[in-house]
């Protein structure tokens, strides 16, 4: 393993998807989901109670897609867990061969299926990608000694359309100085504003990899619009999917049209197909 | 100051009947539940009322002056002394602090009237907002007097998280995110940004705190 960041690094654009570990116990759903995009992509990131939702641990499911030969990225929010528990977990990770974590805070408990629960938020992304750091350098946050430190390739989420643009973009600096090596965008709907993102970045030595969802109906885009924090989906392209035959045709020839923008700016394409998996490679452009 | 609510009427209805009450002395604040206006003067009338209407007596009522005040308090309730030993039960208007001393000072059950929320400021009359978490581990120095811990429903020392949409929050998407704030604040003041904040030292924050001036005067 290790081929992500070996790519990345090499300056190669790779290729990531997304799984979400199923709600139970059962794996099933979740490796069908896994076979289908795993010939297309040099990783798979693993969510972590995506939506504050629960769902099975990312840290057995990136076991379980790493033990079928894909190399797993390992998400790790702030909102579940307190510096004791992310620690040992990061460690487990490590000792399970998980090499890329990617650090997010999580969304607020309040957004998800257990909207009474207490949002932990010890760490914030930031002070915990600069524990994910010590980890490897052999210490834990309080500088005590490890036996064994961990070789993590640590990434970060960053949001090329957020504004005002001059906070994001101190943000995401922070994140770097921190130890953040590559970071997965939001969904990105506005290529100029990826540009803005990788230009800023790319001189500091950021990996950028940029997010494409698949719009596959219009539920989809009143659901992005009503309920998921910190994207809006420009009118223009939800009107573009609303008025199709097909939704899910035009969804697919949309972000098929944005990997091929995506592929001259930025780094690497995280798609998020949101269960239209047998059309990755059409996404991709890498079928008719 | 502490800003409270009232509690629901059924549960106080409820904590009464369960030991029985039928003689009730209502005890108020005349700090925070004051300017609250939930255990001032006029709410223990209404509180009154409201009782004497569900059939139980009202022995007596007095607003203390500061009811989180243990000697304050225990003077207060021996001025009321008869009113408060014909009744079954005091109820407290005041926040969580005052209802414990009065339990401490009058040796008969004590329920409380209301909810404790927040430790406040008073936007304006009647308008209160949650400003201060009482961590012992004060960063306001390092962010141009916003506290993140309280305001960012987060509670993030480092910001924004990815939900900022606008310069918006996501949780209460109608208020500017604090970590905006804080930076339009520090860069209008001509200060630095407040570089990367260290986890908080939580060890401070352990319950219960304590502190004595006396064994540190005595230092």
């Amino acid at each position: 393993m290790g081929r992500f960041r070996d790519m990345l690094e090499a300056g190669e654009f790779v290729i990531t998807g997304e799984i979400a570990p199923p709600k139970g116990a059962d794996l099933t759903p979740m490796h069908a989901s896994v076979d289908l995009l795993a010939p297309h992509c040099d990783a798979l990131n693993v969510t972590d109670n995506q939506g504050a939702s629960l769902h099975l641990a990312s840290l057995a499911a990136s076991k379980a897609i790493l033990d079928r030969g894909i190399e797993p990225i390992f998400q790790q929010t702030c909102r579940d867990r307190n510096r004791l528990a992310l620690q040992s977990d990061l460690l487990a990770a490590w000792s399970l061969g998980l090499e890329n974590v990617l650090i997010v805070t999580g969304d607020d408990p309040r957004a998800g299926d257990h909207p009474n629960a207490k949002g932990v938020f010890d760490l914030d992304s930031t002070q915990l990608a600069q524990v994910a750091v010590g980890l490897n350098e052999g210490h834990d946050m309080t500088g005590r000694e490890l036996e064994g430190a961990t070789g993590f390739y640590i990434g970060g989420a960053m949001f090329p359309e957020a504004e005002p643009w001059d906070v994001q973009l101190a943000r995401t600096e922070q994140k770097m100085e921190a130890g953040i090596r590559f970071f997965q965008t939001q969904a990105v709907f506005d290529i100029g504003k990826l540009e803005r993102a990788v230009e800023a970045l790319r001189p500091l030595g950021a990996k950028l990899i940029a997010g494409v969802l698949v719009l596959r109906s219009p539920r989809v885009i009143d659901f992005v619009n009503n309920h998921l924090a910190g994207l809006m989906i420009p009118d223009a392209i939800a009107e573009r999917i609303r008025g199709a035959e097909n939704p899910a045709e035009e969804a697919i020839r949309l972000a098929s049209e944005q990997v091929r923008e995506i592929r001259q700016i930025a780094d690497g394409v995280h798609v998020m197909p949101l269960g239209l998996d047998r059309a990755i490679g059409r996404i991709l452009g890498e079928e008719e | 100051m502490i800003i409270t609510k009232p509690r629901d009427w059924a549960r106080i209805q409820a904590n009464l009947e369960s030991i029985g009450a039928r003689r009730v002395f209502l005890m108020g604040c005349g700090q925070c539940a004051t300017v609250a206006h939930t255990g001032g003067e006029e709410e223990l009338r209404e509180a009154a009322a409201r009782l004497e209407g569900a059939g139980i007596e009202v022995t007596g009522r007095t607003v203390g002056e500061v009811t989180c005040h243990l000697n304050g308090t225990k003077l207060e309730s021996r001025k009321h002394q008869a009113a408060i030993d014909a009744a079954d039960a005091v109820l407290v208007l005041a926040c969580g602090a005052g209802v414990q001393t009065t339990a401490d000072a009058i040796p008969k059950p004590v329920f409380p009237g209301l909810e404790s929320l927040f430790l406040g400021t008073v936007i304006r009359n009647g308008i209160f907002e949650e400003r201060c978490q009482t961590c012992g581990d004060c960063v306001l120095d390092k962010t141009a007097g916003i506290c993140p811990v309280t305001t960012c429903p987060k509670g993030l020392l480092n910001g924004p998280c990815g939900g900022m949409w606008d310069g918006m929050c996501e949780v209460l998407t109608d208020r500017e995110c604090t970590h905006v704030r804080i930076r339009k604040r520090l860069s209008d003041q001509g200060r630095a940004g407040k570089g990367t904040l260290a986890p908080k030292d939580f060890s401070t924050a352990l319950k219960p705190g304590s502190v004595n001036i006396r064994e540190r005067k005595a230092e």
